[in-house]
């Protein structure tokens, strides 16, 4: 049963080459049905694959399927092969049925846009190229879905690329990423120079023999490279501006695939995360600041979308702190149930852009629970979950987080707990902003001034998912409950690949407890905020500070301090160094060549008499010498 | 009596002189290619006059190289200087200087 994983990643794939070939001829919709087919399949394969490898003793589960020797060359051996273990298929399982999912959701979505195949195209190839990423036995295969996804973020976010601002977006989300996939091929350079493999069962089995030194540079750099995949602190803001892009994009890009391949990446070198603490610190503290300027800063927000943008740079942060504490599962965890709430939270939104006319501003919507039952609903269960509110899902792998994130070191706890009131407060901010209050837009614009209809529940292609998620946002913690050892699924399904974890800490049941009761009353402390501050009012400037608003002025530092010089520089460049230097060059040579042929030209005067006295001089030239020398 | 193999050398070489400086001061295009005529013969005599010195026959096969080659040369050229006449009679060589850079 193992061995259909190939067709994992391959369906996706199938699915983007027949779109390529022959899209515009299937059309909308049959282009968006065979791509959400291919997903659908591949997740079925996945589960397939899962339930084989489940039979297997759990010391047992893992298994490598090399398709083909990838490079050879000296030493260096690489082959294109495809890893079956616990994390690997946790991480395919929700890739593909959440990304299934957004694919269904999109063809109701982008049913007016005349590019709607192409939308599918890289969307299928954004699947395939995670999925490669995550499946990848050695690290050179992960970095090419590494980058794959980076390129697939690249093309969606610049779907709409006629839109300068969607253009720009695209570039920033390319660059960043850029500046962290420079220093994860450094990683894999010193990997290879260390251990002479880039495979991980042989990378990790070679640790021994490594330096720690050598060790924390390479966690270090390939957290460098996760740091920009996964829009941590400093190189975040990518991920706000890649808003621009379609909302099902945002909600894949922020659900299923990319962002979540930092963690992933984390979670995968857990061996040498462990032999680097100093590394793993890093990361825990990278990623508890992020968590906690992510927060304040969707306090402020009120683009409905950048609001989710934010709240995803926030979770991330949450999710690298438990990494960098060495609770990968936690981390896991929290990755799955996010992928839930926050796929659900970015489909409810679009839903209501839809229902709004493409308006994303908060403060111009309103009151339209009653008009959208379902999205309504469905957004509040998102709300309850990310804020952590007891039962919800969010609650659970919040509370795991925080839990292990005490165990090491309070000061953690503290910060992460300060973010879950943050999430539970800005979450409910925009559900009451949205879904109660006043309605504060007008019918007209809504309607787009023809005579249709208002807002209203998109049709079931779009509600479907929302359910959907819905359902596993309210009741994903059931697969992980920390009250009891027998309960804790994912925890022990993941342990085989975790065993080298930095925090050996257990909480006997009292205390778990005592947590729970902590976290739960912290979210409802957050929803409590909520409803009191914007429950009955839409403006509120006291609790917008205009330094959240423009998100701690890191976009401005940027402009300021990394744009606007490196364009001065390319400036001076362009008219010095390239118009005076290598221009000059260039053109000096041609000018030298012109006038030595001006020069030359005069001795070609068309006179025979002229040849024949050259030709009788060099004849004589040619005499004298031959008779000087015999001579 | 027998004439010493010097006097043809000189006599070709004289020859040759006439050929050489006629075909760089004249601007007549027909003289012009009796001078080249002189030159050719002027290196004949000096092939044959070689060949009887050494007593070798390969000075007199040249010759008869030189004599086909010559004739061929003729028959072009003459061709040539015919169509030029037709187009502009009267022209000297000066006034055919197309290939002027």
């Amino acid at each position: 049963m193992l061995r259909v994983v190939f067709l994992v990643p391959l369906l996706p794939l199938a699915g983007f080459v027949t779109l390529l070939l022959s899209g515009r001829r299937l059309g909308n919709p049959l282009a968006g049905w065979l791509a959400t087919l291919t997903v659908a399949a591949s997740f079925v394969v996945t589960v397939v694959v899962f339930t084989g490898l489940f039979q297997l003793p759990a010391t047992g589960r893992s298994y490598t399927q090399t398709w083909f020797t990838w490079i050879s060359a000296g030493h260096l051996h690489v082959d294109m092969g495809l890893l079956v273990d616990p994390l690997s298929m946790t991480m395919a399982a929700f890739v593909t049925g959440v990304g299934a999912l957004i694919h269904l959701y999109s063809i109701g979505y982008m049913e007016h846009d005349e590019d709607f195949p192409k939308f599918f195209l890289y969307m299928n190839l954004f699947v395939a190229a995670m999925l490669l990423l995550v499946l990848a036995d050695n690290f050179l295969l992960l970095f090419l879905g590494w980058e794959g996804v980076g390129v697939c973020s690249y093309f969606l976010i610049g779907f709409w690329f006629e839109r300068n601002s969607a253009a720009s977006a695209a570039k920033k989300a390319m660059i960043f990423n850029r500046i962290g996939d420079s220093a994860f091929l450094v990683a894999l350079f010193l990997i290879y120079e260390r251990t002479g493999s880039l495979e991980y069962h042989t990378v990790f089995a070679r640790l021994g023999a490594v330096g720690e030194p050598s060790l924390v540079a390479i966690g270090l750099l390939l957290f460098a490279g996760a740091v920009g995949k996964s829009a941590q602190i400093p190189l975040y803001p990518w991920l706000a501006d890649a808003m621009e892009g379609p909302t099902p994009v945002s909600a894949l890009i922020h659900a299923a695939t990319m962002v979540t391949a930092g963690v992933y990446l984390m979670c995968r070198i857990n061996p040498i995360l462990y032999r680097a603490p100093d590394a793993a610190h890093v990361i825990a503290i990278v990623g508890a600041a992020t968590a906690l300027v992510g927060a304040t800063i969707a306090c402020a927000q009120n683009d409905i979308k950048k609001i989710l943008a934010y709240s995803t740079i926030s979770q991330l942060g949450y999710m690298f702190l438990a990494a960098g504490i060495g609770a990968y599962d936690a981390a896991i965890f929290l990755m799955l149930t996010h992928a839930f709430y926050k796929a659900l939270l970015f489909l409810g939104a679009g839903s209501v852009i839809h229902a709004m006319n493409d308006d994303q501003d908060v403060k111009t919507m309103g009151g339209l629970a009653r008009l959208m039952p379902i999205t309504a609903v469905t957004f509040l269960i998102g709300w309850l979950s990310i804020g952590g509110v007891p039962v919800f899902s969010g609650f659970w792998s919040k509370g795991d987080v925080l839990l292990n994130g005490y165990a090491f070191s309070p000061a953690l706890w503290v910060v992460g707990a300060l973010t879950g009131v943050l999430t539970a407060y800005y979450l409910g901010r925009a559900y009451l902003l949205v879904f109660r209050g006043q309605q504060r837009w007008v019918e007209a614009r809504v309607t787009g001034g023809t005579a249709g209809h208002g807002p209203r529940d998109p049709s079931w292609v779009m509600s479907l998912p929302l359910v959907v998620l819905g359902a596993l946002s309210a009741l994903g913690g059931l697969i992980n409950l920390p009250i009891h050892p027998d309960l804790d699924f994912l925890d022990r399904w993941l342990t085989p690949v975790f065993e080298s974890r930095l925090l050996q800490h257990h909480w006997g049941i009292g205390g778990v407890w005592t947590f729970a009761l902590i976290d739960g009353g912290l979210a409802v402390l957050g929803v409590c905020l909520a409803i009191a501050l914007w429950g009955h009012t839409s403006e509120r400037p006291a609790a917008e500070p205009v330094f959240l608003r423009r998100a701690w002025y890191i976009d401005w530092a940027y402009d300021r301090f990394i744009a606007r010089p490196s364009t001065e520089v390319a400036v001076e460049t362009s008219s010095v160094v390239e118009a005076k230097g290598i221009d000059g060059a260039v053109n000096g040579v041609a000018w030298l060549v012109r006038a030595t042929g001006r020069q030359l030209r005069k001795v070609q005067t068309g006179y025979v008499r002229n040849y024949g006295l050259g030709l009788a001089a060099g004849l004589v030239l040619i005499l004298a010498y031959v008779l000087t020398r015999t001579s | 009596m027998t004439v010493e193999a010097s006097w043809y050398l000189t006599l070709a070489a004289v020859l040759f002189t006439i050929g050489a400086i006629g075909l760089l001061i004249r601007r007549n295009v027909l003289v012009m290619f009796m001078c080249v005529e002189l030159m050719l013969n002027a290196a004949n005599l000096t092939f044959v006059t070689f060949a009887r010195r050494l007593n070798d026959i390969a000075g007199q096969t040249a010759v008869f190289f030189v004599l086909v080659v010559a004739a061929a040369e003729v028959v072009v050229g003459l061709g040539i200087i015919v169509s030029i006449y037709r187009r502009r009679p009267g022209a000297s060589a000066d006034d055919i200087h197309g290939l002027k850079g």
